[in-house]
């Protein structure tokens, strides 16, 4: 029988290795598993590379595991914003890595990854620093660069609720980039609001079928 | 007078149509919200995907599941809906935008823009979706102040800036002028009356051409 829901926070982080790359949901605050975070950090992984929109806000959640010294690279659009204290000290020291890739481009190459493919040609950042080192091509008169895909090795996302299937639902703009984290990762652990029943969720309302998802963990609230 | 910040977003909302879908960018731009004009329905579009963005909420109506590109809580207009960030940056870079709104640093006249980093070598750089956007709306309009607070001018010959996009600049709303970006270069279809356009010019790095209807830009208080 599937059932993907596991007991406890700690249990659905069990086994994330040193040196993973983590492709977190989130989007500020709306959609950020901040207790899969803090399970993490209770796990102890280190040498964490993290994808995310942004470098996290104060002292906990993706900025505590930043402050643990538990992330060595940040894969993110935008990673200063009110309150990024600690990546702010972290960079300005010399101890993290920044890839600044634009926020459509992280999303489209994750969804890339997911769908088995080698690569996208895109016309954005064509002629800016960032497109730099990257392979160009003209298609039908239009400058392109070359995208490669971004897999995760685990994806931590947030949803609403949650089935023993993995099937997940989303709320409003917490939705965000989860379920393509979710389709883009080896393991898949999501947080949600409510486990329900299976067929509680309406098929026409499942956002990410569960064939995407490994683990859930409820967390109210 | 030059305008203020409010009357700039005054200006530009004005040239929004009846079904626009656009995209307000961070900063200025943000304000044009507020300011929509009576009896045109135009769907906002939120990077972080809400298509239908509505007013801000009262004070009990906040839903921190419910935010902008700013992180800001908003609400969702009758109609409204929510999609992941792939499908939103599908509806940014796929042309189905009909405009994004921006703020910039500089723009210059063969409509380049600069509006992600200023070198700043305090502060690491952020790009979010200002390369995704400026490529991909089906118009991009731009919304700044004519220059710096130290006088220098914004509308260039050439930006030195690094670029957020190449040659994607339509339009250009300052406190000062209205500017369209043509093949020309800047040619000014609206200035405030209190100056002359040799003022006007100098302001301006990039060569001026007034057009042969240009028209007094005049705002109410906003």
């Amino acid at each position: 029988m599937i059932d993907k829901r596991f007991k406890n926070l700690a249990e659905a982080v069990a086994g994330i290795k040193d040196g993973a790359l983590i492709l977190c949901g989130g989007f500020g605050g709306a959609g950020s598993p901040e207790a899969l975070y803090g399970a993490l950090l209770e796990q102890g992984a280190r040498d964490l590379t993290i994808v995310n929109n942004n470098a996290g806000t104060g002292r906990t959640g993706l900025a505590g595991l930043m402050d643990a010294g538990r992330v060595r690279k940040i894969i993110c659009s935008f990673p200063r914003s009110a309150g990024s204290v600690v990546f702010e000290e972290l960079y300005a020291a010399g101890k993290i890595e920044l890839e600044l890739v634009p926020q459509g481009i992280l999303s489209e190459r994750m969804r890339c990854a997911a769908a088995g493919l080698g690569g996208f040609y895109s016309p954005v950042g064509v002629g800016t620093r960032l497109a730099e080192g990257k392979e160009e091509r003209e298609i039908d008169g239009r400058r392109y660069v070359l995208e490669k895909p971004l897999k995760g090795d685990v994806a931590l996302v947030k949803g609403d609720r949650g089935d023993r299937w993995g099937n997940l639902d989303y709320r409003k703009s917490a939705r965000n980039f989860n379920p393509t984290m979710a389709q883009a990762a080896d393991l898949a652990i999501a947080q949600v609001r409510q486990f329900v029943e299976l067929g509680e969720i309406d098929p026409e309302h499942i956002i990410t079928p569960g064939i995407f998802v490994d683990r859930l963990v409820e967390v109210p609230g | 007078m030059p305008l203020n910040r409010r009357q700039i977003a005054w200006r530009a909302a004005q040239d929004l149509k009846d079904g626009d879908y656009v995209n307000l960018g961070i900063g200025l731009p943000t304000l044009v919200a507020d300011l929509l004009p009576e009896g045109r329905e135009i769907v906002l579009q939120s990077e972080n995907g809400v298509l239908g963005v509505g007013p801000a909420p009262g004070a009990n109506e906040i839903d921190l599941d419910l935010v902008n590109a700013g992180k800001q809580p908003v609400t969702l207009l009758t109609g409204g809906s929510y999609v992941h960030h792939t499908d939103s940056f599908l509806m940014i870079r796929g042309g189905h935008l009909d405009l994004a709104l921006l703020g910039a640093f500089e723009v210059a006249e063969n409509g380049d823009l600069a509006n992600w980093t200023t070198d700043d070598p305090k502060f690491p750089p952020g790009v979010g979706g200002a390369m995704d956007l400026a490529v991909g709306a089906k118009e991009i309009r731009v919304m700044l102040e004519h220059t710096t607070r130290g006088g220098a001018p914004r509308l260039r010959k050439r930006c030195e800036y690094p670029l957020t996009a190449s040659r994607v600049v339509r339009r250009i709303y300052t406190d000062l002028a209205v500017v369209d970006v043509t093949a020309r270069g800047f040619v000014v279809r609206e200035m405030v009356e209190d100056i002359d356009f040799a003022t006007l010019q100098e302001k301006t790095e990039g060569k001026l051409i007034a057009a042969p209807d240009l028209k007094v830009l005049k705002t109410p208080a906003v």
